[in-house]
């Protein structure tokens, strides 16, 4: 599915993943954790292919092709979603447009045929009750006036809708209460699958205690240095970051 | 003074006019005269590009040419339930114009009391010394539509006027009166529609609006004329105590089309809102200027212009709001944001607060940008391409004040129009409709 090799980045002359390495096979889920600044949402924007990301070393192959060979829009149309930290809000621009255009561009690049509309609707009707998102919100401008909740919850309705094959969810979880956290992983965990693989970045471990990992990697200083199970986790809600840290060092 | 000027004399002889309306255009010719032709160094016309005019030759008026609208732009109009005045080449057509209620009368069938209604707002509502293409429309008026409520009454229906040039070298004179006693209300749609082959066609139009104590208007200027069509309009307006307009300006461009609002808070409570558009294209020159006068306490105004211009293509928006010193506790709010969407796309964006009372609430900004790169990241993050992003984005820009336009057949008129001149799909319109019908569980 995605394995990334010494990956080097940088943002604005500022090395922030120093030699990354991270194998994800299919219906796999992994945690990522780590103090602020590690560089745990620099990877998911060098990923999906952000501007201003520049990689300066490394690999990472996604599905047998070289991801770095692809455009952003390419790489979503391939399979990889990021549900973002801090979803954009595009007023004037209708959620429903915008969600049809997404689909029916992964469509085609498939070689599948535009939905029709009454297909779309139904499709999303169903995924809008799936995170328990009023069907207005499908009407509204793209996350225009959405609370960081109901910004969440059309991330993972994007995620539903799209049926990507490799999930990154950065810090999906921040900023959002136990009811709001529940309905997000209920519709991660409903997604799960044997071809479909996650990268869960977050700073705590509550979320983990609903989406249950197979691995669990601590990312400091650029890299990962430490890789475990879910009980890992625990661990370092415990301990905390400090110990490793230094081991990254 | 120019051959312009003179030209445009010249041509008020061709004129049959109203004996009533001798004065006003008598005085106005005298004014017209003696007022200097816009140079880069007039104020007021530092950015408007006046060669093109000054070298059109007003020979004809459209009275000589085609007085019917013809097929391919009634397909044009919009599907309202309303009163409909259609003028072709400033001439009524009253084969496509609606038989005409009480309320709504042309100046040349106007009775005495109607005529004397006129004669007391026509060119005073507006302040002509100004506004020199105003005085021009004083020199030529003749017919024109006289829209007037009385108090406490509202128009059942809105009142749409449509105005088209079809002609070459036409020269069309265009203008209304709209007078809302206390208490009434009333939603007026302008229409300004050209053939595609016009070419050298002038229209200059205006519209003077007096809102009586607590009444309330929703007005709607639409400016649709092709690429040749050269217009120069004015909307001028005075409201009294409590009184409301809502406003709603739209330009594609041609090639000039120069639209002055001129609102005047003359009533303590009124409150006014505009909002406008503009796209032009290609080598088309948009100019807006809106100037808001608080004369008096606790007005409010809220006014939003947005614009995008491609190609070659030219904008100037000038937004003054002017506080006199006694005009305590007003709120006003200005924004103009412009996109850019060619290196050789140009806006001179101008917007001035004049305050001179020291209680009050203003706030004026005006931004030049692109299109912003977050929003497009987060578009082709889902698989959109740049372009298929920077279409959605653009349009959005603009679909933001268009959702808010409150007459249904404008908005639904306007929305997939603009939406095409973006290169959208309309399918996409049809998903809306979808939704509207996933309510109502008719589907699914």
């Amino acid at each position: 599915m995605l394995r990334i090799t010494d990956l080097f980045a940088r943002v604005e002359e500022k090395e922030i993943l120093k030699g990354l390495n991270l194998t994800v096979k299919p219906g796999e889920v992994h945690a990522i954790m780590g103090p602020n600044g590690a560089g745990k949402s620099t990877l998911g924007n060098v990923l999906s292919g952000r501007e201003g990301y520049e990689v300066t070393g490394g690999s990472v192959d996604f599905n047998g092709k070289n991801l770095f060979d692809l455009e952003i829009e390419e790489r979503a149309r391939e399979g990889l979603f990021l549900a973002f930290q801090y979803p954009v809000e595009i007023p004037g621009v209708s959620n429903m447009e915008f969600l049809k255009a997404s689909v029916d561009a992964k469509r085609k690049h498939h070689g599948q045929a535009e939905l029709s509309a009454v297909e779309f609707m139904k499709m999303a009707r169903e995924a809008s009750k799936r995170v328990s998102l009023d069907q207005a919100f499908l009407k509204r401008g793209v996350n225009e006036g959405f609370s960081g909740g109901e910004k969440k919850r059309n991330e993972i309705m994007q995620m539903m809708l799209l049926e990507p094959s490799l999930c990154i969810l950065d810090e999906t979880d921040s900023g959002l209460d136990i009811d709001a956290l529940q309905v997000v992983a209920n519709g991660v965990n409903a997604m799960r699958s044997a071809e479909r693989s996650f990268i869960v970045v977050t700073h705590y471990q509550r979320l983990l205690d609903y989406i249950v990992p197979d691995y669990v990697h601590v990312l400091a200083n650029g890299r990962i240095v430490k890789t475990g199970g879910k009980e890992l986790a625990l661990e370092l809600e415990e301990k905390g970051y400090a110990w490793l840290e230094n081991e990254a060092v | 003074m120019s051959d312009f000027q003179h030209q445009a004399i010249r041509l008020t002889a061709q004129q049959q006019p109203l004996t009533w309306l001798e004065s006003l255009r008598n005085k106005a010719t005298d004014a017209w005269l003696a007022q200097p032709w816009p140079t880069r160094k007039t104020e007021h016309w530092k950015y408007t590009p006046m060669q093109g005019l000054q070298k059109t030759l007003l020979h004809v008026w459209g009275t000589a040419a085609n007085q019917i609208l013809d097929k391919a732009l009634q397909d044009e109009l919009i599907p309202v339930d309303a009163t409909r005045l259609v003028f072709v080449n400033g001439v009524f057509d009253a084969k496509h114009s609606s038989r005409l209620p009480e309320t709504v009368v042309r100046f040349s069938q106007a009775d005495a009391e109607q005529q004397a209604l006129i004669e007391k707002y026509l060119g005073n509502i507006v302040e002509g010394e100004h506004h020199l293409f105003a005085t021009l429309n004083n020199a030529w008026v003749d017919d024109g539509v006289l829209i007037h409520v009385p108090r406490s009454q509202r128009l059942d229906k809105p009142v749409y006027i449509v105005n088209v040039v079809t002609a070459v070298a036409a020269v069309s004179n265009q203008r209304v009166l709209i007078v809302l006693d206390e208490n009434s209300q009333a939603e007026i749609i302008e229409h300004y529609l050209s053939s595609a082959d016009v070419q050298n066609g002038f229209a200059n139009s205006l519209t003077e609006i007096h809102l009586g104590d607590n009444a309330n208007l929703q007005h709607y200027r639409l400016n649709m004329e092709e690429e040749h069509a050269q217009h120069i309009g004015a909307v001028h307006v005075d409201l009294q105590r409590n009184a409301r307009l809502r406003g709603f300006a739209l330009a594609l461009g041609s090639s000039l089309m120069r639209v002055d609002y001129q609102l005047n808070h003359r009533g303590q409570g009124a409150e006014l809102d505009l909002q406008g558009i503009y796209l032009p294209r290609n080598q088309q020159v948009v100019d807006y200027h809106t100037n808001i006068c608080h004369w008096v306490p606790h007005c409010t105004s809220n006014e939003v212009f947005r614009g995008i211009v491609s190609d070659s293509a030219q904008a100037i928006f000038n937004g003054r709001i002017y506080i006199h010193q006694d005009a305590q506790k007003t709120l006003a709010e200005l924004s103009n944001k412009n996109m850019l969407t060619s290196n050789k796309a140009e806006v001179n964006t101008k917007p001035e607060l004049e305050i001179y009372a020291d209680d009050v609430k203003c706030a004026h900004g005006a931004t030049i940008s692109q299109l912003n790169t977050g929003a497009r990241y987060y578009l082709q993050s889902r698989g959109l391409s740049r372009a298929e992003a920077d279409v959605m984005l653009s349009f959005g820009f603009i679909n933001e004040l268009l959702e808010q336009i409150a007459q249904p057949a404008v908005h639904d008129y306007l929305q997939p129009r603009l939406a095409k001149l973006f290169g959208r799909d309309n399918s996409l319109n049809e998903v809306n409709v979808l939704a509207e019908l996933a309510d109502d569980k008719t589907i699914g």
